[in-house]
């Protein structure tokens, strides 16, 4: 196997980018990569604990997907944790503009963490933005 | 050994291929586990990621729209 780290930094809200996100970090975790994502502006709001609101799409795709059995971003992030080897990190920033603490978001993300201390962590590895 | 059917009929990549490996991670070496899926993208991911992760890929055969794809788990 071979011992690559994958940072995957998503801030876009829209269902195409958590999406195209969920789905490197859950190959990526499952293949023997060490993956590190980081949730901050728009997507954070996605994961706090039972929230109804669908991520909107931005085109052609996003609304194909909304309407087939694509397998929800929410689940491929949870199973990047649970079957590969993911940690997922909440921006401490963004939880406190949206007023959140840790017990309000999924239970599958880490504790809040700061930009300087996931760029230390993620430095020798590939980014992927989203 | 145990011969498993992992039916992902209807979902899409990488669906398919996360439902094996949740299905592989509670099966004991030696298992078979064979994948339906109706998504021709986990018919060419499920067997690149069997190689890649070091599993034995066994074979894949299309039947009325459906692949079945079969692996043995190896560690």
């Amino acid at each position: 196997m071979s011992s690559s780290k994958i940072c995957v930094v998503v801030i876009s809200g829209s269902l195409e980018r958590l999406q195209m996100a969920a789905m490197v970090a859950s190959v990526a975790a499952v293949s023997g990569s060490e993956v590190l994502v980081f949730f901050s502006m728009n997507a954070l709001p996605h994961f706090i604990k039972g929230r109804t609101v669908k991520a909107a799409h931005e085109g052609e795709m996003g609304a194909l997907m909304a309407s087939k059995k694509v397998p929800e971003f929410k689940t491929l992030f949870e199973q990047a944790v649970e079957l590969g080897d993911a940690k997922i990190f909440p921006c401490s920033m963004a939880m406190d503009v949206l007023g959140i603490e840790e017990k309000d978001l999924e239970d599958y993300l880490e504790k809040a963490t700061g930009l300087t201390k996931f760029l230390h962590d993620g430095q020798d590895g590939q980014v992927w933005t989203f | 050994m145990a011969k498993k059917i992992v039916d992902g009929r209807g979902s899409f990549c990488p669906g398919p291929l996360m439902e094996m490996i949740a299905v592989l991670k509670s099966s004991q070496i030696g298992d078979e586990l064979e994948v339906l899926s109706t998504d021709k993208g986990s018919a060419n991911e499920i067997p690149e990621w069997v190689n890649k992760v070091g599993h034995e890929y066994v074979s894949t055969v299309e039947k009325d729209g459906v692949w079945h794809i079969t692996m043995r788990k190896k560690k």
